[in-house]
């Protein structure tokens, strides 16, 4: 199988989000993420790869809410990559901007250079209270104090899903890969999928009419899509 | 016109054993002064050694605000360095009579403060053990750094930097320690012999340092103007609102020219009172140097307009989120302190002839000094903290981590500075000899 033969990316339909969070909850339990407590979130010390903006429009009373699950939008040109001195960010074969926490020696220019805000550091080694340290997810590395960690699509899902189906001596099917934040959500709006495959959903939802990406005048092509009633 | 410098008033002897004077014996103030630094220094030592030990969350940094006092103290300390280069090797290289007693104090500055700038990149990093990781060269895979990023830019340039400063400051300094070698004793006899090189005097020798003095000059000069640009593009190579501005480079070397002047004023009128030396540091050379502080003050209020006139002007709501805040929201008292000390005071005190004395100048060189660290502050705080999604603002409040380091840092200065005045005459002496 080509290695470049996925390229993976995303679509969230806001108009379906219902801002429940249960995409943030399940991303802390898949991906090993440390907990912050009131004072450190208060600090600006809390991590969450996957976050829900709320937007308000209107005067109140008269107020419609609109949620907006922001996470890392694995940029085709993403700022991030060219201003880390350590390659310890970068666009994998797949598409995926990844972070290879054994090179990060924590400059923080990537967070800086990142207009979406989706990288966060770790301040502190991690830890966490009873008895949720017995509860890690075996496929995801736990990162120690002082590098940059985000959003990675869940490749630990999609490396199982692609060993899988290289097994199986099959191609990969549309919808078989499923980041945490996409199984989770009970309103089904967010959609994970291959953008090379013009048939896969999330294809077909980024040609949608109401796609439309987050602060495209930056210019870094971000592969996250999100669709919207045009107003 | 006749100059007021000392060389024509005194003999050699005289000048000589004025300006070897201070290198002997320690006085008890020296040494309670250089205690109290050295308690200073020590404390900030153990601030770093607990953010180390605990984490750079010690700091007060935090999402959005990744950088902050270590990176404002970083772009501070190295504009004071560009005080040596700038001033020393283009007086040096127009021949300025009147620089002979400045040079040196100048140059002693540009190693001490780059030796202190360069460590907070280092101090900075969340885990600054593996700094080697920035330097060009393979690691065990064979993976180099990489030459995109302006942090790898950072370390050629100010290695590059401090290794031609040392030499440069080095340079000048061999006759002298020559001479010294032939005159002292114990331990001292044996540094500055060492130090001298084998130097003899003879006109080969001459000639070869002549040379030598001249190209150093020359190349010091683009690299002191190249590396504050590369210091600058730190920020604009980023999409930050009001970092990615294209007159970044030449307003940093503006700046950091500026605030050098200031602190080798500083230092100057230091040296002056507590050596005596106020037969060879001038007013002379107080007021020509201050009308060069006002200059760079001029200089610098044009870029300071340039950068937010055109800025307002294009009315990019990015940018203004950014630019309210400096001007009239909640960073507006640091905008309007630091147009007060950069260009107000040296202004009216410097400009106004009748003001300008050792005292005014001395006045004006620490108000700009505040500034131009608040310069620093405004660049690099606000922008971080309204980023391009409102979602994510924030502020920033430094803890006692940072404030102990950058303090220490202050006192390192000037203890590394006293140090080297009790080893080395501040004042070329051989200078004076070539008349």
């Amino acid at each position: 199988m080509n290695e470049a033969a996925h390229r993976w990316g995303m679509a969230i339909d806001i108009d379906r989000c219902t801002g429940c969070q249960a995409c943030v909850t399940a991303c802390h339990a898949e991906n090993n993420i440390p907990l912050s407590d009131p004072e450190s979130a208060a600090k600006g010390r809390a991590v969450h790869w996957i976050r829900v903006d709320r937007y308000y429009e209107g005067e109140f009373p008269d107020i419609k809410v609109k949620h907006m699950p922001v996470l890392c939008q694995h940029c085709e040109d993403a700022p991030c990559e060219p201003v880390c001195p350590v390659y310890a960010t970068y666009q994998n074969p797949e598409g995926l901007n990844v972070q290879v926490y054994n090179r990060c020696v924590g400059t923080r220019y990537c967070a800086n250079n990142c207009p979406y805000s989706v990288r966060f550091f770790n301040w502190f080694d991690p830890a966490w209270p009873q008895p949720l340290n017995l509860q890690h997810n075996p496929d995801v590395s736990i990162r120690v104090g002082g590098v940059m960690e985000k959003c990675t699509f869940c490749i630990q899902r999609i490396s199982r899903v692609e060993l899988d189906a290289k097994t199986e001596n099959r191609p990969v099917a549309d919808g078989e890969v499923q980041p945490a934040c996409v199984q989770s959500c009970p309103a089904e709006a967010v959609v994970f999928g291959d953008l090379n495959d013009p048939e896969s959903k999330v294809s077909r939802m980024a040609g949608s009419g109401r796609a439309q990406r987050l602060l495209e005048e930056v210019g870094a092509k971000p592969k996250v899509f999100y669709l919207q009633k045009a107003t | 016109m006749a100059t007021a410098t000392a060389t024509t008033v005194s003999p050699y002897n005289e000048v000589r054993s004025d300006l070897w004077r201070p290198l002997s014996g320690a006085s008890p103030r020296y040494l309670a002064i250089l205690a109290g630094l050295a308690a200073i220094v020590l404390w900030g030592a153990f601030a770093w050694s607990y953010q180390l030990l605990h984490g750079i969350g010690v700091a007060g940094i935090r999402r959005p605000v990744f950088w902050g006092f270590y990176l404002i103290d970083f772009v501070f300390w190295i504009g004071i360095s560009h005080a040596g280069t700038l001033i020393s090797a283009i007086l040096r290289l127009t021949d300025a009579g009147w620089r002979k007693p400045v040079t040196r104090a100048a140059e002693a500055i540009t190693v001490f403060a780059l030796m202190i700038g360069g460590m907070f990149p280092i101090i900075h990093l969340g885990r600054a053990w593996l700094f080697y990781w920035l330097f060009p060269y393979p690691n065990s895979r064979l993976l180099w750094p990489n030459f995109r990023s302006p942090l790898v830019w950072d370390v050629t340039a100010i290695s590059t930097y401090l290794t031609g400063s040392a030499i440069y400051l080095f340079l000048p300094l061999i006759p002298d320690v020559a001479q010294l070698a032939k005159h002292a004793t114990g331990w001292r006899r044996f540094v500055y012999r060492k130090l001298s090189l084998g130097w003899t005097g003879s006109d080969r020798e001459w000639n070869a340092l002549e040379h030598a003095m001249k190209l150093m000059a020359c190349i010091i000069l683009a690299v002191a103007v190249s590396v504050h640009t590369v210091v600058a593009w730190d920020f604009s190579m980023s999409v930050a609102p009001m970092w990615h501005s294209t007159i970044f480079g030449p307003y940093f070397v503006v700046g950091a020219i500026f605030s050098g002047i200031a602190a080798l004023l500083i230092a100057m009128a230091i040296i002056r009172r507590a050596m005596h030396l106020e037969k060879y540091l001038t007013p002379h050379h107080f007021n020509n140097l201050s009308k060069l502080l006002l200059l760079m003050s001029l200089l610098w209020l044009y870029f300071t307009v340039s950068e937010n006139l055109t800025a307002w002007y294009g009315n990019e709501p990015k940018e203004m989120n950014v630019f309210g805040a400096q001007l009239r929201g909640s960073f507006a008292p640091y905008f309007w302190a630091m147009v007060f000390c950069n260009f107000v005071v040296p202004f009216i005190l410097l400009g106004i002839k009748k003001l300008r004395t050792i005292k005014t100048a001395i006045i004006a060189s620490i108000t700009v000094l505040i500034g131009m660290w608040l310069e620093r502050f405004l660049i690099i705080i606000p922008t971080l903290s309204f980023g391009r999604l409102s979602s994510t603002w924030g502020n920033y409040a430094p803890s006692w981590v940072e404030i102990s380091i950058t303090v220490a840092t202050f006192a390192a200065m000037i203890a590394l500075y006293l140090i080297f005045a009790k080893l080395f005459p501040i004042i070329a002496v051989w200078e004076f000899e070539q008349e």
